[in-house]
């Protein structure tokens, strides 16, 4: 069955698309819902998108690779965004990430194979007074060590 | 008139980022003064202030908004709400603590520029902030400060507010970056000029400011201009947030007076160095800022003062030889984003060194080739010294790719990744020096 928007995801996209003067200035709100909706933006969602808005699948593509936001590929449910840049590494940013990397049996940029958790290792989050941190959705977990790490990821699996 | 507050003066309110809670706390009371004005009025104000932008590179906002062409027939303001730059984490709270007290900035200052769209670019990454500031916009439309014609001096005025989510790439910060992202399209910096001013969003005159700037606007309008500017420097009006992370007893986002010293903000706001230990470097404005030493700590928090204050040494491209800003002006530092980082006598400062270039690398966006190779050199080198592999000509290679980068890019983020590293060269060569003879040893 061809690739297509939920009811909801039409009436929010034509929404979006009302608040800017071209088609292609929604874009990028556009791509977020499709996320949203299908969970990755991959070659199938970009040609939807691309359709939607009517914008050459090219220009969609390249943008879609541009921001490092946009999943190719479905991620696990939850994606831990851990900075390791310079006020969280001097707080331990780097003893977090790789302990969470150890837990999880995963590399930055991996998935584990239950599709629970996603790591990628991030720059600046703009929480740098409370490092070292990671977010995780709209969530913020701030001034985090090993053992308060543990916790959440805890935490996490169970939600899953 | 030390403890004013402005842009975080209701951060003790709880849910203050609740429509019926801001009403309470006197949110939107300076939209009926300001309508009152007329706009040209309003830019007058906000020069008299002495306002400066607070996104990095401090220019005079009334100024800014003067460049807009008198007969322009849609103008755009558009909000830089993408913070970054490392070290800086003021705007994301202050969006999410009071989102209304932004929204009140953005409409006097559309109302001003007789701009009637607006947008907020906002950090992809901000989830929270974002479903904070969607809620706060919305709530805005209800009660009608928002998307509903008012009386004003100058007709009626209504105002359409957009908040637009980007999606992950630091160069975005950038203004040109930014605006070419909010029209869908890669974020690759514009040349300049046409200023953004002139030809910006949709190639129409656009003023873009950063949050922090934006926010101070409401109570310039309700007290004036003047009153803003005495609370400052002689040309620097207002207070100013600096953002205190690293090696701190108690680290934080604090909004203080323009231009304390950074000792004081060290040991007196932030209670000293954790364990007590020494300071051995601090970046005062964000990671793109050459870094000051142990014995630089009196200075000023202020822009000019971070550029000229000759307590602090002039960074050099080789030892004995000044770094040319241009026009023979040499480069000290800069207050940039307020992002103050502290590291303590037992740091590695190689290390540091290298995650900024790591960052840098990461976020070139690749147009132009000094940046683009240049980057991605520095991290290699400094990658190897901070392992303890450095080799002997290293630190020589890392300033001539600097210097081989700084001046000759399309955007600043050559010179964010060049300045710093010729920073720690200028500053602290003993310690690169010691991990190389350690490394040949
Ligand atoms: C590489 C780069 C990144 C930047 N990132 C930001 C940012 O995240 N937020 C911001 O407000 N300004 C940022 N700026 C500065 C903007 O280009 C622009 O000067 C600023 O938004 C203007 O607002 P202001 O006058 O109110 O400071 C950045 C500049 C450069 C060169
Ligand atoms: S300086 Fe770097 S980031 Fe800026 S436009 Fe050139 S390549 Fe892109
Ligand atoms: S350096 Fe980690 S949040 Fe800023």
């Amino acid at each position: 069955m061809p690739l297509a928007f939920s009811d909801h995801a039409r009436r929010r996209i034509a929404q979006t698309r009302a608040r800017y003067p071209t088609a292609q200035a929604a874009l990028l709100p556009v791509l977020h819902i499709a996320q949203e909706e299908f969970g990755d933006v991959g070659d199938e969602v970009a040609q939807l998108v691309a359709e939607t808005l009517q914008l050459p699948y090219a220009h969609v593509h390249g943008v879609v690779t541009f921001y490092t936001m946009y999943h190719r590929h479905k991620p696990g449910k939850h994606v831990l965004m851990v900075c390791t840049n310079i006020s969280c590494m001097l707080r331990g940013g780097y003893e977090v990430l790789h302990h969470i990397q150890k837990r999880l049996g995963i590399e930055p940029g991996q998935t584990t194979p239950d599709q629970t958790f996603t790591l990628v290792e991030e720059e600046c989050l703009a929480a740098c007074a409370n490092a070292p941190m990671m977010i995780c959705g709209e969530n913020y977990y701030l001034d985090l060590d090993p053992q308060k790490v543990d916790q959440i990821l805890g935490e996490l699996r169970q939600r899953a | 008139m030390a403890d004013v507050k402005i842009v975080t003066k209701n951060f003790g309110v709880p849910d203050m980022n609740r429509m019926e809670v801001a009403l309470k706390h006197d949110a939107y009371r300076a939209l009926d003064r300001a309508f009152a004005l007329e706009p040209a009025a309003l830019v007058d104000e906000v020069k008299k202030s002495n306002l400066r932008g607070r996104g990095g590179a401090g220019f005079a906002t009334g100024m800014k908004w003067g460049f807009i062409p008198k007969d322009a027939k849609e103008v755009f303001l558009v909000v830089n709400a993408d913070e970054s730059e490392p070290g800086t984490c003021k705007d994301r709270e202050l969006m999410f603590y009071d989102p209304h007290l932004l929204i009140e900035g953005i409409i006097i200052s559309a109302y001003a520029l007789r701009a009637r769209r607006a947008y907020i670019y906002l950090r992809g990454e901000m989830m929270r902030e974002h479903k904070v500031l969607v809620r706060a916009v919305d709530d805005a439309y209800q009660k009608g400060w928002l998307g509903t014609e008012r009386k004003t001096a100058a007709g009626p005025f209504a105002l359409e507010l957009t908040v637009h989510r980007g999606a992950g790439a630091y160069i975005c910060g950038e203004e040109t970056a930014l605006l070419n992202s909010l029209e869908g399209q890669r974020g690759w910096p514009r040349l300049k000029p046409p200023f953004p001013a002139i030809k910006g969003l949709f190639g129409q005159p656009t003023i873009v400011n950063n949050v922090e700037t934006l926010m101070n606007v409401p109570d310039i309008v309700l007290n004036g201009g003047e009153w803003f500017a005495k609370l400052g420097t002689p040309k620097s009006g207002g207070t100013r947030i600096l953002c205190m992370s690293g090696h701190l007893n108690r680290p934080g986002v604090y909004e203080l007076r323009m231009g304390i010293p950074l000792r004081e903000a060290i040991y007196e706001v932030c209670g000293g160095v954790r364990g007590g230990s020494q300071v051995k470097c601090v970046i005062p404005g964000g990671s793109s800022m050459p870094p000051l030493d142990a014995s630089e700590l009196d200075v000023p928090m202020e822009f000019d003062a971070l550029m000229t204050d000759p307590r602090i040494k002039e960074v050099e491209v080789r030892p004995g030889v000044k770094f040319d800003l241009g026009g023979g002006r040499t480069l000290r530092t800069m207050a940039g984003s307020g992002g103050v980082v502290v590291m303590n006598e037992h740091t590695d400062l190689t290390k540091v060194c290298w995650r900024i270039m790591k960052f840098y690398a990461h976020e070139s966006c690749g147009q132009c080739t000094p940046c683009r190779e240049g980057t991605g050199w520095l991290e290699r080198v400094t990658r190897r010294l901070a392992e303890g592999a450095g080799r002997p000509g290293d630190l020589e290679l890392c300033a001539s790719i600097a210097h081989g980068i700084a001046g000759n890019t399309i955007c600043p983020l050559g010179d964010a990744a060049a300045w710093p590293m010729l920073g720690f060269l200028t500053k602290f060569r003993p310690e690169f020096e010691a991990k190389i003879q350690r490394a040949a040893a």
